[in-house]
């Protein structure tokens, strides 16, 4: 099969490397051929997860092959975008039981990341609603695997970052809905401390929650925020305006680089005064479309433009429930003092972990962060919060990340000893790697 | 309606979305194919991403004896046949296939054999009196050149073909319409060195689709190949020789 080298990137754009591709387009292609390769979806880690030095492109190899809309059950090939499988299951009355912040992501990294979304307090990660994986191994054997098969290799797989396997094939469990729309409400935060007690508070809470920060505001504003809660609406409660199909608006897109000067400190404090204002003042009820509660960036094509072309890193954590106060206070502080303007800062209360070895959920409190790309000092900047979030037994996210080392990556996440041995196991030669795999001594490393 | 359409070499990428782009108007599909397991996944989709009857059946090329009986039973499959896509093609090495006994295959499947099974469809729809073929050719079958000349001269032999169906099923009813994709972002091109203007299979599948309801009979996709093609058809034989294309 035909290979083209190209530059590529994750979403963050930073790093940037050229790698030679694949582009399989039948199921039987989706195999190992080259002495080291790594899959890659949708391109929507943000770091150096999907690269490497031979990338699977499994963006054609993308079928549903089994939609049960009475049972709510999908299975479908991993190259398939949530927007896609929402485009078909939500007019028949189903939903995704876990979304992350984009539907264009693939369902294979949806499960190579076991992403979590808004729910999670509830709900859980993605892998806990996937009834069973299609691996495909190092020797192109082909495997099923789920919490009852092979189960292992299933909660190597899930969080692993696409490095035990292809994934071939995914099968998830729906939720169902009457209706596209989510009943929203807004609270305004003037503070950490408020931002906190509103996250703890049982009458506020809701399936779905989450809060935008203003990581600009300093002193006895920090950490002042809007949090946005949420759950289905019931087709009978929503006004007759909103009982008409919608047609799901064609996204703007980000032509062009924004230069780097745009995006600074006084810009973005305008912005987030104006933001807090207008998000924080909408306290009743109101219904808001899945698409524009759940992806508001996806309204936007191409938004990692924002940043400029130097790109930048997310930086996302997250610490667990005892000393999340502290760390995200320390985070905060050392952001602002930083100068560098974080267009996006999320905070977001998570529930109990799962068995997933590499899973980046756990009880406690995540926290992510926007960081322009423009220097080497946002080096120094993100190992001095990787200090931070270790000394409060916090972890940082592998779908974000592109700066961590394996000294911390192996603190952060004390199962990886079991997790290599699931891919000794599985993949003693190396045939699986990526730059993030190299980067973090993920595995035997063929040479 | 569900006029059914007969997608023969269903499985690539442009035969996808011309499938796709047929199954979003409401059309039943049935798929001709060699790969089971890669036809299975594709009626799938279809049927969940549009929620049209899809069928499928074993179509090998090679084996022209088998075409009638594999007609036959489409038919009977889906209860009618309103239209076909002859989307099947090969290109292979085109350096080995200058020696005959490699190039032979590229012209038993994308001339012989095509016309074949196009024969069958004509007679078919030639007695319904309705219904329409679109044949993918190629804008490689404009011009014979040392690059390629095996599968542009099967594609030549194609597009005459049906030129010459165009002319006998007109009385019937009948649309033939000969499509001619330059690059194409598929399998066959991908990694390949000098593409330019390359289009989506998306893209085709939408306007073989819209052919049928605008008069060209001859279609370049994109459009502008029209005119790339006619600029190389113009270059004198005695200079066009010489050329190292």
């Amino acid at each position: 099969m035909s290979i083209l080298n190209q530059p590529l990137s994750g979403w963050g754009r930073y790093p940037v490397e050229i790698c030679a591709t694949r582009r399989p387009e039948r199921y039987q292609d989706l195999r190992v051929t080259a002495p080291v390769q790594i899959a890659r979806g949708q391109g929507r880690s943000y770091g150096d997860a999907a690269l490497g030095e031979m990338v699977i492109l499994t963006e054609r190899v993308n079928r549903m092959l089994a939609f049960d809309s009475v049972a709510g059950t999908l299975r479908a090939e991993a190259g398939v975008t949530l927007a896609e499988i929402l485009d078909i299951i939500v007019p028949q009355g189903w939903f995704l039981p876990v979304t992350p912040g984009t539907r264009f992501v693939s369902l294979g990294g949806c499960v190579a990341a076991d992403v979590h979304g808004k729910n999670h307090h509830h709900d859980g990660a993605f892998s806990q609603h996937v009834t069973a994986i299609e691996l495909i191994l190092a020797d192109n054997s082909r495997v099923t695997c789920s919490a009852t098969e092979n189960i292992d290799l299933f909660w190597a797989t899930v969080g692993g970052m696409g490095l035990t396997g292809i994934i071939g094939e995914v099968s998830l469990r729906l939720i169902p809905i009457s209706s596209p729309y989510i009943q929203v409400r807004h609270h305004a935060a003037a503070n950490l401390t408020e931002t906190f007690a509103l996250f703890e508070n049982a009458d506020i809470d809701d399936a779905y929650s989450v809060a935008w920060i203003d990581c600009l505001a300093t002193g006895k504003s920090l950490g002042r925020s809007v949090l946005m809660t949420g759950h289905h609406a019931s087709a009978t409660d929503l006004p007759s305006a909103l009982q008409a199909p919608v047609k799901i608006k064609p996204a703007k897109s980000m032509p062009f680089d924004l230069p780097a000067a745009v995006l600074n400190p006084l810009t973005v404090k305008l912005f987030n005064q104006y933001y807090y204002n207008r998000e924080g003042s909408k306290t009743r009820p109101f219904f808001a479309h899945y698409t524009d509660y759940f992806y508001p960036l996806d309204g936007i094509s191409h938004w990692n433009r924002l940043y400029g072309k130097s790109g930048f890193v997310q930086y996302q954590c997250v610490i667990p429930t005892a000393g999340a106060f502290a760390a995200v206070t320390a985070l905060l502080q050392k952001l602002a003092a930083s100068r560098r303007p974080s267009f996006l800062a999320v905070l977001k209360k998570l529930g109990a972990q799962n068995p997933g070895l590499l899973s980046f959920p756990l009880a406690g409190y995540t926290l992510a962060l926007d960081i322009p790309m423009r220097d080497a000092g946002v080096l120094v900047l993100t190992h001095e919060l990787d200090a931070i979030v270790l000394a409060h037994g916090g972890r940082v996210y592998l779908a974000k990340d592109a700066v961590l080392t394996p000294q911390a990556f192996r603190v952060m996440y004390p199962r990886h000893a079991e997790w290599l041995r699931v891919k000794a196991q599985v993949d003693a030669q190396g045939r699986f790697a990526s730059s993030l795999s190299r980067r973090l001594d993920l595995g035997a490393h063929h040479e | 309606m569900n006029k059914t359409v007969m997608i023969v070499g269903a499985t690539s990428a442009i035969a996808r979305a011309t499938s796709a782009a047929f199954a979003a108007q409401g059309h039943d599909i049935y798929l001709a194919g060699r790969n089971a397991d890669e036809l299975a996944r594709i009626a799938a989709d279809l049927a969940i991403r549009y929620r049209v009857q899809v069928r499928w059946g074993i179509f090998v090329a090679e084996d022209l004896a088998s075409h009638d009986l594999f007609f036959t039973q489409a038919v009977a499959d889906m209860g009618e046949m309103h239209g076909v896509v002859l989307a099947m093609g090969y290109l292979g090495d085109q350096q080995a296939a200058r020696e005959f006994s490699v190039g032979m295959d590229v012209i038993l499947v994308n001339f012989t054999a095509a016309a074949s099974i196009l024969s069958r469809c004509a007679s078919y729809l030639e007695a319904r009196k309705q219904g329409f073929i679109v044949g993918i050719s190629s804008v490689a079958g404009d011009r014979g050149r040392q690059s390629n000349y095996p599968y542009g001269a099967a594609k030549a032999g194609l597009s005459v073909y049906l030129q010459g169906l165009r002319n006998r099923l007109y009385p019937s009813g009948v649309r033939v319409i000969t499509v001619k994709p330059g690059f194409v972002d598929t399998a066959m091109t991908y990694g390949m060195p000098g593409l330019f203007l390359v289009a989506s299979p998306q893209y085709m599948g939408e306007r073989i689709l819209g052919a049928l309801s605008k008069s060209a009979d001859v279609v370049y996709l994109p459009w502008f190949w029209r005119y790339i093609m006619l600029i190389i058809k113009f270059i004198p034989e005695p200079v066009f020789k010489r050329l190292k294309l």
